[in-house]
């Protein structure tokens, strides 16, 4: 037993090295910066790494190497001891969430709608309601260590979907989720929220993350090593249904299925989609999805690609439950967070559609998209709309922050149709209306899955489309075909669905101690409490424009993005 | 060899049973951490019969990232046991439906 030392191949991990450095690098500042000039040098330091690791990714894209049989295309390496995969579909999930990070960053930076400060509490450490806290506002503290939280974040993000070995897919796993989790807690508004949002995240990550690392010890004790090849060697050469191998595989499935928002793992969703700041939940619900179907796909297809006999039927379950259970539960909620924190649960049952549709490439005709291309291509819309929406909620305010409680939406196509219009598009396209992007991505998944056989899942996910397409409809209509609601009525409504209640902080019923409940700038008297669209910063409006313009595009032409997801190959062995 | 994977797999579920069981959110946190540690010892007995050092390996990086863990999450907690005055998981409850 001795150690030797890993071959690295930097000149394809370097594209990782530029945002991790860019991260450190953020730390730094945070600690030598004087504090007037910590955002700017953040949002700079993040905002060129993250286009640093964008160029990088297309460098390192254009000359991978082919490998493997020729009836097979897969280009790519794998390196450190081959723990980390670098091939065509790790390239397009980094170019896909660098992307979505640059957005996270603009979204970030956003603040003009909280008048020159940002949406993240001033002084964590402050407790709701206190003097501290009003001194913190008021003296414009802000908490500038998100940017390299989001830096890490993203870092994570890239070193999951490339995890070879089953030790770099926990260890990914985790830098990618203790960011995010302080991230939730750390809203200037609604702290309570915010703070709860955060425990819950965390706990419940936490206790997930707990049984993918026992499932990989059980893995490991059956295959004698960690490495994805070694797996799937394994799994082929072993008799199958080996207990160990199968409580394994179930048990690090829990963990994937918790991170991607699956039923019966999805329980966390709505309440952090709900709680963390809008700006984190767009970035979080977007990027977060991306990596982890990457790292689940590579998991299912390269790992345990010969056992598919076994999970095959299980996220068949899954993926029909998911499809039902989110888009059912969406159609009851009066929260838009909420809401799309529930369609962001059905979509997660569209994308394991795509997973289930996992054929051995020599079953596929020549002219058939694979699972692997319509999955990726899905992400693409999926995560363009979600960032685009969650965006869009934040500008919706009133005097007290955001407005998210859905009866008072109604009547904003009235007052600003172009936030109106621009919500409605990443709406439709997220139900799958022809011409927008949702359209393709839900055609391709769903074709894949009946070539597979998987027709049964099919049906249900037509059926879940029909009641999704209710539930985003129905907030188009509230928003163009009803009146405004009358604003003296409306605060007393919104305080059964938890709105105000919510606003306040804390709901007066539970409040042992109402006073630290309170939050900090709500005027004793709301006068005119009108729900108004501002007009937020430079970086805001391109993030959403350009979410908006690739929702359009995608719908139009899909051909490219389409061709690029095939163009990938697929994963190295 | 057995019994070691045996006492892993009771650690395990003491600890899984506790998050689901225990309101307390730091004793949650334990018993997550005894998962963590359930896990370790499972990675180390199946180093030992596979005859690898990659168990091992594994366990020092579950080690690093339980440290890591639990600096997140007691940051967390405390942010919430000070606003709250209470480190119950029950009373945490204004997000529902």
């Amino acid at each position: 037993m001795e150690f030797s030392a890993p071959q690295i191949a930097h000149e394809v991990l370097w594209p990782a090295y530029v945002v991790f450095g860019a991260a450190l690098l953020g730390v730094l500042a945070e600690a030598f910066l004087p504090r007037g000039r910590r955002f700017g040098g953040q949002v700079v330091i993040a905002a060129l790494g993250i286009v640093g690791g964008l160029v990088g990714t297309v460098m390192v894209a254009m000359d991978l190497p082919s490998v493997g049989p020729d009836d097979v295309t897969a280009y790519g390496v794998t390196t450190v001891g081959d723990t980390v995969a670098v091939d065509g579909p790790t390239l397009f999930l980094w170019g896909l969430v660098l992307l979505l990070g640059l957005g996270g960053v603009g979204l970030f930076a956003e603040r003009r709608l909280e008048s020159g400060l940002s949406a993240f509490a001033g002084q964590a450490a402050a407790l709701p309601g206190t003097e501290a806290e009003r001194k913190a506002s008021t003296e414009g503290l802000d908490h500038t260590e998100v940017y390299p939280l989001l830096l890490f974040a993203l870092a994570g993000m890239m070193l999951f979907p490339a995890a070879n070995d089953l030790l770099t897919l926990f260890v990914a796993l985790e830098v990618l989720s203790l960011p995010l989790y302080l991230l939730c807690g750390l809203a200037r508004r609604r702290r309570l929220l915010s703070q709860e949002a955060a425990m819950k995240y965390f706990l419940l990550g936490a206790f997930s993350s707990g049984f993918v690392i026992y499932g990989i010890a059980l893995v490991y004790g059956f295959a004698g090593s960690m490495s994805y090849a070694a797996v799937a060697e394994a799994v082929r050469a072993g008799e199958s249904g080996s207990v160990l191998m199968l409580t394994g595989l179930g048990m690090i499935t829990v963990g994937m299925l918790f991170k991607v928002g699956a039923v019966p793992f999805h329980a966390w969703t709505p309440d952090v989609y709900q709680g963390a700041p809008t700006a984190v939940t767009a970035f979080m619900s977007a990027a977060t999805k991306v990596a982890a179907f990457g790292a689940t796909l590579r998991l299912f297809y390269v790992a345990f690609g010969g056992e598919r006999w076994s999970w095959q039927p299980m996220l068949w379950i899954v993926a029909i439950l998911t499809m039902l259970v989110g888009a059912v539960l969406a159609v009851s909620q009066q929260d838009v967070k909420r809401m799309l924190a529930y369609s962001s649960i059905a979509h997660t049952g569209f994308l394991l559609t795509g997973v289930i549709g996992l054929r051995d490439s020599v079953e596929l005709g020549g002219a058939e998209i694979t699972s692997l291309q319509a999955v990726l291509f899905y992400l693409v819309t999926y995560a363009f709309a979600t960032l685009g929406s969650f965006a869009l909620v934040s500008v919706v305010r009133d005097d007290s922050g955001e407005v998210t409680a859905l009866s008072r939406w109604a009547g904003l196509g009235r007052r600003s149709p172009v936030v109106a219009s621009v919500f409605a598009l990443f709406l439709l396209s997220m139900a799958g209306i022809p011409l927008t992007a949702g359209f393709v991505g839900k055609w391709s998944v769903f074709a894949v899955a009946v070539s597979a056989g998987a027709w049964p899942v099919v049906v249900v996910a037509l059926a879940s489309s029909m009641i999704a397409v209710y539930f985003y409809v129905r907030v188009i209509l509230l928003m163009y075909f009803t009146a405004d609601p009358d604003p003296t009525k409306a605060g007393s409504t919104d305080v059964g669905v938890g709105g105000d209640a919510a606003l306040a902080g804390a709901s007066p019923s539970s409040g042992s101690q109402p006073e630290r409940g309170t939050i900090t700038v709500t005027s004793p008297t709301r006068v005119a409490d009108e729900v108004r669209v501002e007009t937020p910063s430079l970086a805001t409006v391109v993030v959403i424009a350009v979410c908006a313009g690739v929702v359009l595009l995608l719908g139009i032409v899909p051909g490219p993005v389409l061709d690029l997801a095939g163009s990938v190959g697929t994963f190295i062995r | 060899m057995t019994p070691y994977i045996v006492l892993s797999a009771i650690l395990f579920a003491i600890g899984a049973a506790g998050v689901l069981i225990r309101r307390n959110a730091i004793v949650v946190f334990m018993c997550v951490e005894l998962m963590l540690n359930a896990s370790n010892l499972a990675l180390v007995s199946f180093a030992r019969q596979n005859g690898n050092l990659e168990g091992q390996v594994a366990a020092f990086f579950v080690m690093v990232v339980a440290a890591a863990e639990v600096v997140v999450g007691l940051a967390i907690i405390m942010t919430i046991f000070r606003t709250r005055r209470s480190a119950s998981v029950d009373d945490a409850s204004l997000l529902k439906y």
